[in-house]
């Protein structure tokens, strides 16, 4: 299986009556909490920890949008993931990635994807989510009713820009441009980059994915108990599409905090964690269904309760009744995997296996977790999880991954410095 | 007065539904926020005097999913356009209120002959960063009513499913209000109708609640200043949705100003 590392680059330092003073980590989150000398220092430390993690073997590295949030600092992930492909060699590039609807023209993903794949050599996976309502509607004004038509109008657009080898001129409900022809051309052409595609639990996606051949990606925060039900809606809508069960199919995120024992990870990540649970989700209710955001045909499906257990945990309204703040829900919950080394081997397993999900995003950096902290997390499960999962799922081809230029042929890339991976 | 008569017609191939009842010249009517899920007793204060005509806008309650083929403001006009021709209201008096009312303002500006007299209830169509609109999209649940109307239970008594309502289809209707509501006039409901204000032709009336607490009683000033002779007339004790918290003087006032001669 592959094991990929997510940074969201949280702000690290709201104050702790945060939840008491303000509405919002999103969307109106005040901009005094914003010390941007501060940011400095968190820029570069998760910078620092997300080359760290592919120094240590992870088999990506993740990055990804958010607007006007006070856990995610990534409005651009591409600046981000054009530095890492400067100091990092084979890791795959993972941008989790784009919000189509909101690039004017959309044809701007299609440049800079294709320029990361560029300057990597191949690396890219080019994530298309359709994004929150809150970056989307309200933090980018765009409207909840046509958020998805121009969305998949989008996408459309962007593929063709990828794959047609002439200039072209494109005439769409929502995008005119007489002259399509981009500089740079992807180095995957075969026939584009890997594209995955983060979503909640909507049928229309999933056969949409299968449709496409694309990767469909579970990105909840809260673990793979409540993420059960999702997947095996994914894999029961692929049955009936008639396709396989490759696990490669699909993508799962995972919060783990991993130590020499389970007393000494509940000492070094409840902190962490419930400042991630309690201030980082303290999301203003108003700001969770622009009308039109969710489809008529989810929307009916959550009322008949016929994919309800499904369906429903892409509402934000139910995501509210799982609500835990408090480091033992969190643990009872699943949301994060805590315990020693067997302990979480154990438990990635039975999450590999259940979810049937090949590629695993792993966020081993949450709320206000340190840098040393972060790095001890990252390399006790590079060491001691790793070599004890990464077996699974060998009979199956990952058909979605990264081809990248051979080794030999790609730029040395002399500011890495390898050596650091050692100390 | 005749019973209320139920039609359908159709805009860019789906159905509209149009109400009408009441004896005498013509009255049409475009309602606000959230439409009309059910026959309102100020239909009936209109209908006493006039035969009233109340189309439904594409995706509100009695409009199916016409707002789905609609993606920009052109699109809009001319749909309600159409609405009104095929509902018999070319020429005539038109009502329009909140959403309904930018769209009965565009259509007075850019179709002169289209609106013998005009009347608004704090219509939709401005924003001034100075004075910002409500965001009526951006409110938890149990907000909701206590912004559109001036007394709660108005509101919550609009949109309660009736006996024998169709328990899925019924909410999912009321959501499809607000998101056409929201495809016309996001983000900010402002639709440049400021450009147009001065192609009003009509006797226009500007109707206010003095508790409206989604647009600024200011916007009154600037639709009056932007059209000419527009009358300003306030109802006390009124929300936004002034028509159900004060049928009675909001009918009124429209009928008064619709008399003709």
């Amino acid at each position: 299986m592959k094991l990929m590392w997510f940074h969201l680059m949280p702000y690290t330092e709201l104050p702790e009556d945060f939840n008491k003073k303000h509405p919002s980590v999103w969307v109106d989150i005040h901009s005094s909490l914003f010390d941007p000398r501060r940011a400095h220092h968190m820029y570069n430390d998760f910078m620092d920890e997300l080359e760290y993690a592919a120094e240590v073997g992870f088999d990506a590295i993740c990055v990804n949008e958010h607007h006007s949030n006070g856990y995610g600092l990534m409005p651009s992930p591409n600046l981000i993931a054009s530095s890492l492909a400067r100091r990092t060699t084979d890791t795959a590039l993972c941008v989790m990635g784009n919000s189509l609807a909101l690039y004017n023209p959309p044809t701007r993903v299609a440049e800079e994807f294709a320029m990361i794949d560029c300057i990597s050599g191949g690396r890219l996976i080019a994530g298309f989510p359709v994004g929150s309502p809150m970056d989307t509607c309200y933090a980018y004004g765009q409207n909840p009713s046509l958020l998805r038509e121009r969305y998949l109008e989008a996408h459309d657009l962007v593929k063709k820009a990828w794959t047609e080898k002439d200039t072209f001129a494109f005439s769409g409900r929502f995008n005119q441009q007489r002259y399509v022809n981009i500089w740079p051309r992807p180095i995957q052409n075969e026939p584009h980059p890997p594209i995955w595609i983060p979503g909640g639990g909507s049928v229309e996606t999933w056969r949409w994915c299968a449709e496409m051949d694309y990767v469909y990606c579970y990105l909840s925060y809260y673990g793979y108990k409540a993420g059960l039900a999702t997947m095996n809606g994914f894999w029961n809508e692929m049955e009936k599409l008639g396709k396989d069960r490759n696990p490669y199919r699909a993508g799962f995120l995972q919060f783990v905090g991993v130590a020499e024992s389970r007393q000494q990870a509940l000492d070094l990540y409840t902190e962490p964690a419930e400042y991630f649970y309690g201030r980082c989700l303290h999301v203003d209710a108003r700001f969770a269904l622009p009308p039109g955001y969710t489809t008529e045909a989810t929307q009916r499906a959550g009322i008949e309760g016929m994919m309800t257990k499904a369906a429903n945990l892409a509402n934000p309204a139910t995501k509210a009744a799982l609500k835990a703040t408090n480091m033992k829900d969190i643990v009872d919950g699943g949301y994060v995997i805590v315990g020693s080394p067997d302990e979480v081997v154990e438990q990635i397993r039975h999450v590999a296996t259940s979810l049937n999900v090949g590629h695993l995003m792993l966020l081993l950096q949450y709320g206000n977790m340190s840098k040393d902290t972060t790095k001890y997390n990252t390399r006790l499960f590079a060491e001691k999880v790793m070599p004890r999962v990464k077996d699974l799922f060998g009979d199956w081809e990952d058909k979605w991954w990264p081809k990248p230029m051979a080794r030999g042929q790609r730029a040395a890339v002399p500011s890495y410095r390898a050596s650091v991976a050692a100390e | 007065m005749s019973e209320l008569k139920t039609t359908t017609v159709e805009v860019n191939g789906f159905p509209c539904r149009v109400w009408t009842k009441g004896s005498g010249p013509t009255l049409g009517f475009l309602a606000g926020l959230g439409g009309l899920p059910r026959w309102l007793p100020f239909l009936d204060e209109l209908a006493r005097t006039r035969t009233v005509i109340v189309p439904s806008l594409p995706g509100y309650p009695g409009g199916a999913t016409g707002h789905s083929v609609l993606d920009t403001h052109l699109d809009w006009v001319l749909a309600v356009r159409q609405l009104l021709d095929k509902a018999g209201l070319a020429g005539a008096d038109l009502f329009g209120a909140s959403v309904g009312g930018a769209f009965a303002a565009e259509m007075a500006a850019i179709f002169p002959g289209q609106v013998r007299r005009l009347a608004l209830l704090a219509p939709f169509g401005l924003f001034d960063e100075r004075e910002p609109a409500t965001d009526p999209w951006a409110q938890r649940r149990d907000a909701v009513a206590g912004l559109m109307c001036a007394d709660p239970a108005k509101w919550e008594a609009l949109v309660a499913p009736p006996d024998g309502a169709n328990s899925v289809e019924w909410p999912i209707e009321m959501v499809r209000a607000a998101e056409a509501a929201a495809r016309a006039f996001w983000p900010l409901g402002n639709t440049k109708l400021e450009k147009r204000l001065a192609l009003i032709a009509a006797p226009t009336l500007l109707l206010w609640g003095d508790k409206d607490r989604v647009l600024p009683a200011s916007y009154a000033a600037k639709f009056a200043a932007g059209i000419k002779g527009a009358r300003i007339e306030t109802v006390p004790g009124a929300g936004h949705l002034a028509y159900l918290d004060r049928p009675e003087a909001v009918a009124g006032a429209v009928l008064a100003h619709f008399q003709p001669g």
